[in-house]
């Protein structure tokens, strides 16, 4: 237990003004002083990707960085994907070809995908599974998720 | 969704691959998961060090709050029975009493208002421990002068089951040769990417308590904690949110629940605790630590005749809550012979008690482990025979039906031999020969490995009670209710969390209804809101909760005909309800369901006392059981230099009877081949000669990425169930169970040169090299 420090968040566009240690995780911090909790917690040491967030266009393990470091900066969580009723094409595919079962990997792989994709936007078959292969699904044996984010890459080149 | 598609325009919403009604919510960030709830206190847990010694004193920081055992008066024992096979109930303290047993056990619970301040707090108690000697190998715990684990088991055997068909010793004399296989599955864990937690508040006003946990079974989680902490069922609510993955390690009951309950109870106030990984990985359950020998009497020509099999499992350190520890070794038992004609069998199956995490289902319970072993059995017996590893098979599957095991099982119609044909066909087994052989000559190493096997899926209460015990689960109950507005709830006992069962039922509810499946809400996982069940496991809920579904839905379906007839002044079987018309056939005379439905609620007068008011019909099921079957087949490429190994491609044809969502049903099967894959080649739990564990973290335990599973080409037959009334069979485990033996029969015929044999999972590169090595060595 130590002093708090007072950081403002940018999470999907609006201001979180917040007092955490300086050992708050980014995620915890997402997800309990701002309240945004459809970004998920797994491992906690950086492996199973299930906290993705994007950070100033960059997918990130919030589990991995603390809250202090992202004072400031620009976050985008699943919460943001979707404008108004209308699904990110991310969203709209993982529906399409069921790239979830159970959903609680789910928010770090659309974060996952859709930072590479807007980085990478002809990614290759190859670096793409490389990049998903960053994040753990246990239900949905990769097969659905890697044919999603395909379909929504192509859907996003073409908008 | 629109409304087309329904009963009466001649095609049916069963059967359709339509999205599920779950996702809109899950991939928005909507879902509700355990641990987005607030609580006013935190828990965490201080957990034994040591796999087992005597507690001294555990003392926590002046000024906070901690309880032990010695806290929990007249709390009792988690104790599940059996009453066969010789079981010794052993009684788990939700916290430890004087004695720990497994690194991991709980000790003490340690309160604070966040879940930081609490682990602060944890790892500021003094916890004193006299280690004493610990057993984690079950074959060391089996020998004399063995620690013994728990006083109630002697020689630390909690159960063991025999059986002997009469003329086993008679048909085992005249084999022409007996084959043998020393089997090793290592220990694994589940690995939900959500770990456990719960969550557990008082209402001042009523004083229940609602505990929220990531359960697979909330209502017999209800009925044991009122149980153990000794207190009317009435006064818990249990509630399962969203789940995120169980896949068995969420159906037994865990102490942490009982102890979250008991503190919300003594503070009045709400509780939550959220398992981290290292927890999950060293004590939230293992599974598939065996042994087993296992041999086969074969005639001249391969045709098997008797089995004989020693099955020695792991259970851990308690037996888990409701299934046992009997759930691996009398699974195994009864399910040995497989997809294979063989009547003469002999089995002695011991449950055995260690120092390690309690063992519990996961995915196929034994079953990946008992296929990993027969199918091996069927490459040696092939290899020995001289003839082709399908060329057995095609020898020895079952292929009359129904058909009788050794173990009095009744198996019906499935298509064992048909997949191995279709998949035969479709991988081309010649131009992988020559691929092999052209590899080969280049120092490339592949190997094709087959698996055929069936799952028993979609049992009720007299499979349970096969194994007796004390509690027996089985059937599952449904309320089917429209409501004034038109609208459809069902309310089911079972407790989906991923399996897409709010999609699939309300699909068999809409071709009964002649409605479209979005105007239908499945509600589950709530013990105030659901009917009483046995919840989501076993390859059970789309069987049995669905057949319950169409029992209820048929029963609706009947009142609204006998409401339409009265309105319609027309005979019920001449109606047909259909895109959410009631219609006379072959008339244009309709009335809208949604109006029926209103008027079962408002012009009950009408009916002159023949119709009951409301909508609302009640399904029980409780079937024997079916099985589904499938052929696997791997390709896979062996670094001998390395010992890695890279599954190239995965084929499956597959029988799971009628399907009712080819999308969900084809994800299913993916998953589970994903986690057979895992458990083939890289999942392990290793504990070191003291009992601690040494694969605390992701990082040493590996579940499988994207870039392990190769392409997975799926094939379909549909043989639909006459044990099933919706047709349909189970197909959850079916992909874990087949996975393994396909990967290391394909790994065996990749090495097969070097006249090494891999008869143990995990085939990690370690002992890929080390059988290696050892080949050189001799030769």
């Amino acid at each position: 237990m130590s002093a708090k420090t007072a950081i403002t968040l940018t999470i999907n566009g609006r201001d979180c003004a917040i007092a955490v240690e300086p050992r708050r995780t980014l995620a915890d911090a997402i997800r309990e002083d701002c309240g945004h909790t459809g970004t998920h917690i797994g491992c906690e040491h950086g492996i199973c990707g299930a906290c993705t967030v994007i950070v100033d266009d960059e997918p990130v393990r919030s589990c991995l960085m603390f809250a202090v470091q992202a004072n400031g900066r620009k976050i985008r969580t699943v919460e943001g994907l979707a404008t108004g009723d209308k699904l990110h094409p991310i969203q709209q595919a993982f529906m399409d070809h069921h790239g979830l079962q159970c959903g609680f990997c789910t928010p770090g792989f659309l974060m996952l995908a859709v930072g590479v994709l807007e980085r990478e936007p002809n990614i290759n078959d190859e670096d793409l599974l490389d990049v998903l292969s960053s994040n753990l699904c246990r239900c949905t044996g990769y097969q659905n998720i890697i044919k999603a984010v395909r379909a929504a890459a192509k859907e996003m080149r073409n908008r | 969704m629109s409304a087309h598609g329904t009963r009466g325009s001649g095609m049916t919403w069963v059967g359709r691959a339509i999205r599920r009604l779950e996702d809109p919510a899950l991939i928005t960030g909507q879902g509700r998961f355990t641990a987005d709830l607030p609580a006013a206190h935190w828990v965490r847990f201080v957990r034994s060090p040591v796999a087992a010694g005597k507690i001294l004193s555990t003392i926590g920081p002046a000024g906070t709050m901690m309880i032990t055992a010695a806290d929990l008066d007249g709390v009792k024992r988690i104790t599940p029975i059996l009453h066969k096979f010789s079981y010794k109930p052993v009684g788990q303290p939700p916290l430890a009493e004087g004695v720990v047993r497994f690194t991991g056990e709980l000790v003490a619970a340690v309160v604070a208002t966040t879940a930081a301040d609490a682990e602060d707090i944890a790892e500021r108690v003094e916890l004193s421990i006299d280690e004493t000697v610990a057993v984690s190998d079950a074959r060391a715990a089996l020998k004399s002068g063995a620690p013994q684990v728990h006083p109630e088991a002697p020689g630390n055997v909690i159960l063991e089951g025999k059986v002997k068909t009469p003329d086993f010793d008679g048909v085992w004399g005249t084999a022409d040769k007996i084959i043998t296989v020393n089997a090793r599955s290592r220990r694994q864990n589940a690995t939900p990417i959500e770990p456990r937690g719960a969550h557990a508040s008082y209402d001042a006003a009523t004083g229940r308590i609602t505990l929220t946990c990531t359960t697979q079974m909330p209502h017999l989680t209800r009925t044991a904690i009122s149980d153990v902490l000794g207190f009317p069922e009435s006064e818990l609510r249990v509630i399962a949110p969203d789940v995120g993955g169980g896949f068995g390690q969420k159906m037994s009951l865990a102490s942490e629940y009982v102890v979250l309950v008991w503190l919300a109870r003594k503070l009045k106030s709400s509780v939550g605790w959220i398992e981290d990984r290292r927890e999950n990985l060293i004590a939230g359950f293992h599974s598939r630590d065996q042994y087993i020998t296992l041999e086969g009497a074969f005639d001249k020509s391969a045709k098997l005749l008797a089995l004989k099999t020693d099955i020695v499992s792991n259970i851990g350190a308690y037996s888990c809550f409701p299934t046992t520890c009997g759930v691996e070794p009398l699974m195994a038992m009864a399910e040995m012979p497989g997809p294979y004609d063989v009547q003469q069998y002999q089995c002695l199956a011991r449950g055995v008690i260690t120092n390690t995490c309690t063992m519990a289902p996961y995915r196929g319970v034994s079953r990946p482990v008992i296929t990993f072993t027969i199918e091996r059995l069927m490459d040696k017996a092939a290899a020995a025979f001289g003839i082709d590893p399908v060329d057995i098979r095609r020898r020895n599957l079952i292929d009359r039906f129904p058909y009788k095991s050794a173990m009095g099982l009744e198996y019906d119609e499935a298509t064992y031999k048909e997949t191995l044909e279709m998949a035969v066909k479709a991988i081309d087994v010649p131009a992988f020969r020559k691929r092999q052989k052209d590899g080969r000559a280049q120092g490339r190493h592949l190997g094709i490995g087959f698996a055929t096997f069936s799952e028993r899926t979609g049992y009720g209460s007299p499979a349970f009670a096969a194994r007796g015990m004390e509690i027996t689960p089985g059937w599952e109950t449904v309320i089917v209710t429209v409501d004034p507005s038109g609208f459809v709830e069902a309310r089911i006992g079972s407790s989906p969390h991923g399996q897409g069962l709010r999609t699939t039922l309300a699909q068999i509810i809409a071709d009964e209804l002649g409605i479209t499946p979005d105007m239908i809400k499945v509600v589950h996982g709530d013990t105030d809101r659901a009917p009483y069940g046995w919840g989501t496991f076993a390859s059970r809920s789309l069987v049995i909760s669905g057949g319950a579904t169409l029992i209820a839905a048929r029963k609706v379906r009947a009142k609204l005909l006998k409401i339409a007839s009265h309105l319609l002044e027309t005979a019920p079987d001449d109606i047909v309800l259909a895109d959410g018309m009631a219609k006379v056939a072959g008339t244009d005379r309709t009335i809208p369901i949604a109006k029926l439905a209103r008027e079962a609620y408002t012009q009950t007068h009408r009916f002159g006392g023949e119709i009951e008011p409301g909508l609302t019909e009640t399904g029980h099921y409780d079937p024997p059981g079916t099985f589904s079957n499938a052929c696997h087949v791997a390709i896979v490429a062996v670094d001998v230099e390395t010992g890695h190994v890279k599954v190239e491609k995965f084929l499956v044809a597959e029988d799971a009877g009628r399907i009712i969502n080819p999308m969900i049903a084809d994800g299913q099967v993916h998953g589970g081949i994903a986690q057979g894959i895992g458990n083939a080649l890289l999942e392990e739990i290793v504990y070191d000669e003291n009992g601690g564990i040494l694969t605390a973290t992701l990082a040493d335990y590996l579940p499988p990425t994207a870039h392990e599973i190769p392409d997975i080409e799926l094939h379909h037959i549909e043989t639909p169930s006459t044990n099933s009334i919706t047709r349909a069979k189970g197909l959850g485990e079916g992909g874990t169970i087949g996975a393994p033996a396909a990967v290391i029969n394909a790994i065996n015929d990749a090495l097969s040169p070097f006249g090494v044999q891999i008869d143990e999972i995990p085939a990690t590169p370690q002992r890929i090299r080390a059988a290696l090595r050892g080949a050189e060595k001799l030769a």
